[in-house]
């Protein structure tokens, strides 16, 4: 029995058997769950003549492009990842070693921006097809080019980011399974080809799926591409609703169904993680040698790797170069300065704001572990599956509400108009950010909370130390690096933030994202690369930290048993 | 005069459950001593309770005198002057070997510090991985470290809670001696917990037996063996099985084995039915003796087969015999009775 459990059961018998600290816990997690909720009980209510209008209209244009980005994306990432995580962990072949991590850089690149560069390199005017008529005489009209702008295009595009998903896991799973079931199906027999086919890849299936179902959540979730590609989605719609009718009912109904696939998307990855853990049982410190490819194998193994990397970070990153290069000068004036440091001070703040909050969490639910207290924390952990358009909507309904309250009693009592205090203002700004993006730094902290065995507390206390004196001398600094990740996690993803950002920013509050969006929007593709550059060149952080993390567990691996 | 370590009647519970009840024992002075039983009977928790990590319900805990617990108030585990070696070791791993073991050393001067560190280093063997971190070492070595960082502070008593059963078999003695010899020079007090009975043979020289959260017995190795207070101890403890007899006269025991003198047991009278404890090695092979008995199984051990044997009324017997006698199941051999302390119990 962990002494964990023990300490908890000794404290029970107070409300409900949770006392203040507990409640702490449990009322926080409540408040970041509760744009969920507001979504999830504003679509019960009966539908308006808004919602029957796009019923009839728009609705299953919605839920096809929908369903078609989720299966085409997750097609994609497979079709991307899965060859590419097969190479790099069971061959060796020249630039492996460099691939291995460079293969993520993609991740670092928001689709939306992605999307942008891709219009600005391909479409009509872009250098591409500029210089295809150029070389060929082509007339103007008389050519058929394929159009970015579409489903098939933002389904390129989302997936071209967003593989390196399916690639981190299928790596960690094509590792991690157990020499002895490849030698023994060579001992029967079987070829390389056959071995990839009726073992490694069954094998790996679990983790395959896990990580298909995250990319085809942050596919649903997207909005900056499928709006720019003008395909309509659950996405843009609950914009559309939103803005062009105003009827926050029915853009919670679309919020809602949203909801409904990404939950059965979630159980669906829950499911399959569960499962990969019992599908792998190997022994962790024998591994197969890596098969050396050298010669045409080795050659085609290298350009095979450099094709997701070329087209998903290296030619979008330096279009952005390019671009900005250009029209840095003009772009980079007075304004530009106020914006970086507005979106750097918002990011860093809800940073820190969503450390405290999981850091309260995490210690809550190693301190009381209580059914209700893990339960609350785990529904607040959800939120990262939650598209950035529901929680928007999810918080701003309540917000308005609360708003409009104070505001009548205040005119009713005081005479005064207090006008909008949450909604419209940063508060409901950075708790959507804490609802959404709560759940990457918990991961964090119950990731590093966890290496901390309450052996070593009991050690620590044996050993002199006091309380105080065990959270500084050993929590704090074998949990620094944990929190560091934690932060510059949030920080980047709050930096990319779009779709919430945009509808829950004060009046004229900008952000990176958001003028890069606006800018874009406008078709001035070159004017907004200096504001997407620094988006993604703050995004190759996390992809280091995370290859990183990766040649560490490597050395762990090669270290004594 | 004082004893070295005493617990008064301790009640331990995690309402509602009460983990440990009615607990006193006595170590005279700084020996060693263990905590058997099987796992759930509480032995950690008891462990924990001296440690300072668990609050007492009431008794008392008393370390050369010194109130360490007493319901209501618990003595922080950093001011007993008590040391523990965990199960999982616990070694901090984001220090190095010699900070793991300065890391109670806090208070100390630098110079004293260095030097007791550096003497602990050499003790265990590992003077020159100083700079080395946990996982880079053994298993082995690792177990090393987490003895000396808990030695480091100069403790009264060491705490053990199974720390070798992460250890094979060989290694494990070793380091059971190693600790038992260090412990001894060093005059610490050591209480180790167990739920293997040779491991704390090789250890300690008292040994607690516990269930369900009582103490059944607190007694040397030789005594939990021949004198087993009651029929729990009996059984957990060694080999054997238990005989049913009737009481005869005087101290008189009548069993199907023939009539045994044994002991008169308090509340007995003649023709009270009561059980009877026979070793294997209180059985002898002999193939004059008129008492005969069936070979159900024999495992071949070396030195000695231990044969189970099946007598007439159905009741099976252990019985230890050199290995040159050989029998398969099937036969029936010779048998005689050869105890010299009885150890009888009256029947439930």
């Amino acid at each position: 029995m962990p002494a964990a459990g023990r300490r908890a059961r000794r404290r029970q018998g107070r409300w409900l058997g949770l006392d203040l600290g507990s409640l702490l816990v449990v009322g926080a997690a409540f408040c970041l769950a509760l744009p969920v909720l507001t979504v999830v009980l504003t679509a019960l209510q009966p539908a308006g003549p808004v919602w029957r209008h796009l019923a009839e209209t728009v609705l299953a244009d919605y839920l096809i492009n929908s369903l078609l980005l989720m299966l085409g994306v997750g097609a994609g990432a497979l079709l991307v990842g899965v060859p590419a995580a097969w190479l790099v962990s069971l061959h060796e072949f020249p630039g492996r070693r460099w691939f291995e991590w460079a293969l993520l850089l993609p991740m670092a690149v928001p689709a939306y921006i992605i999307a942008y560069t891709y219009t600005g390199l391909l479409d009509y005017a872009g250098p591409l097809q500029s210089l295809l008529r150029e070389q060929f005489h082509w007339s103007r009209q008389g050519y058929w080019f394929p159009e970015v702008r579409s489903l098939p295009g933002a389904i390129i595009m989302l997936a071209l980011v967003l593989y390196p998903y399916v690639y981190l896991l299928a790596r960690a799973a094509f590792l991690d399974q157990s020499v002895a079931v490849s030698e023994v199906s060579r001992t029967l027999g079987a070829g390389p080809w056959r071995r990839f086919v009726a073992v490694s890849l069954p094998m790996a299936r679990p983790a395959l799926i896990a990580g298909v179902s995250l990319v085809q959540m942050e596919a649903l979730a997207d909005y900056g591409t499928v709006q720019y590609f003008g395909v309509g989605t659950f996405t843009t719609g609950i914009f559309r609703v939103w803005y062009g009718m105003n009827d926050a009912a029915a853009a919670a109904q679309l919020a809602a169904q949203l909801l409904l696939f990404v939950f059965a998307l979630l159980v669906f990855e829950r499911a399959s993680r569960r499962r990969a853990r019992f599908h792998h049982a190997g022994n962790r410190h024998y591994r197969a040698r890596r098969q050396p490819l050298s010669g045409r194998a080795g050659a085609l193994a290298g350009v095979a790797c450099l094709i997701p990397l070329l087209l998903g970070f290296v030619i979008p990153a330096a279009q952005l170069a390019v671009w900005a290069l250009r029209t840095a000068p003009q772009m980079i004036d007075g304004r530009f300065w106020p914006l970086l440091a507005h979106s750097l001070l918002l990011a860093s703040g809800a940073a820190l704001l969503i450390l405290a909050l999981a850091l309260l969490l995490g210690y809550g639910l190693r301190l009381r572990p209580h059914p209700l207290v893990r339960l609350a924390v785990r529904a607040a952990g959800l939120g990262y599956a939650v598209p950035g358009t529901v929680v928007a909507i999810g918080v701003l309904l309540p917000f308005a509400a609360i708003d409009r309250r104070v505001d009548e009693w205040a005119r009713g009592w005081l005479g005064i108009s207090t006008g909008l205090l949450l909604s419209g203002t940063v508060v409901a700004l950075l708790f959507a950010y804490c609802a959404r993006f709560l759940p990457v730094a918990l991961q964090s902290v119950e990731a590093g909370l966890s290496r901390i065995r309450p052996s070593m507390d009991d050690a620590a206390r044996a050993l002199g130390s006091s309380p105080k004196g065990v959270l500084g001398r050993v929590h704090l600094p074998m949990l620094r690096g944990s929190l560091w990740v934690a932060l510059l996690l949030v920080f980047v993803d709050v930096l990319k933030e779009l779709p919430a950002t945009l509808i829950l920013r004060p009046f004229n509050f900008n952000t990176l994202a958001v003028r890069t969006y606006e800018l874009a929007s406008d078709e001035r593709l070159a004017d907004s690369a200096s504001f997407a550059l620094a988006i993604v060149l703050a995004g190759i952080g996390p992809v280091i930290l995370l290859s990183r993390a990766i040649s560490r567990a490597k050395s762990d691996h090669d270290a004594v048993p | 005069m004082t004893p070295f370590l005493e617990l008064n009647q301790i009640d331990i519970a995690y309402p509602p459950r009460r983990v440990i009840q009615d607990v006193s024992l006595e170590m005279a002075e700084a020996g060693i001593g263990c905590l058997l039983g099987p796992s759930g009977c509480g032995k950690t928790t008891l462990l924990r309770a001296i440690a300072g990590f668990e609050p007492l319900q009431h008794g008392a805990i008393q370390l050369e005198g010194r109130e360490l617990s007493r319901p209501g108030w618990t003595l922080p585990p950093e001011r007993r002057r008590i040391g523990m070696m965990f199960q999982d070791l616990a070694l901090f791993p984001h220090l190095t070997l010699a900070d793991n073991i300065a890391f109670g050393l806090r208070a100390w001067k630098a110079k004293e510090r260095q030097s007791r560190v550096g003497d602990l280093l050499r003790l265990i063997g590992l003077d020159d991985d100083a700079k080395r971190y946990p996982h880079q070492i053994s298993g082995g070595q690792q177990q090393r470290v987490a003895l000396a960082r808990a030695l480091a502070p100069r403790p009264r008593l060491l705490l053990l809670d199974e720390p070798f059963s992460s250890l094979d078999v060989t290694l494990r003695e070793g380091l059971a001696r190693e600790i038992r010899a260090i412990l001894l020079r060093e005059g610490i007090g050591g209480l180790l917990v167990s739920h293997d009975q040779f491991e704390a043979f090789a250890f300690a020289d008292e040994i607690g037996v516990l269930r369900h959260g009582r103490l059944l017995q607190w007694d040397s190795a030789y005594n939990l063996y021949h004198r087993p207070a009651d029929r729990f101890v009996a059984g957990f403890i060694g080999q054997g099985v238990l005989l049913s007899g009737r009481m005869g006269e005087g101290s008189r025991v009548c069993t199907e084995l023939g009539d045994i003198d044994g002991m008169s047991l308090a509340d007995c009278a003649p023709g009270d039915p009561v059980e009877v404890l026979v070793r294997p090695d209180d059985v002898a092979h002999d193939d004059a003796s008129p008492l005969t008995a069936e070979v159900v199984e024999r495992a071949f051990r070396g030195a000695d087969f231990l044969y189970t044997l099946k007598l007439a009324s159905g009741a099976r017997l252990l019985c230890l015999a050199p290995s040159h006698h050989d029998h398969a199941p099937g036969e029936r051999i010779g048998i005689r009775l050869e105890i010299d302390h009885l150890v009888m119990f009256r029947t439930a």
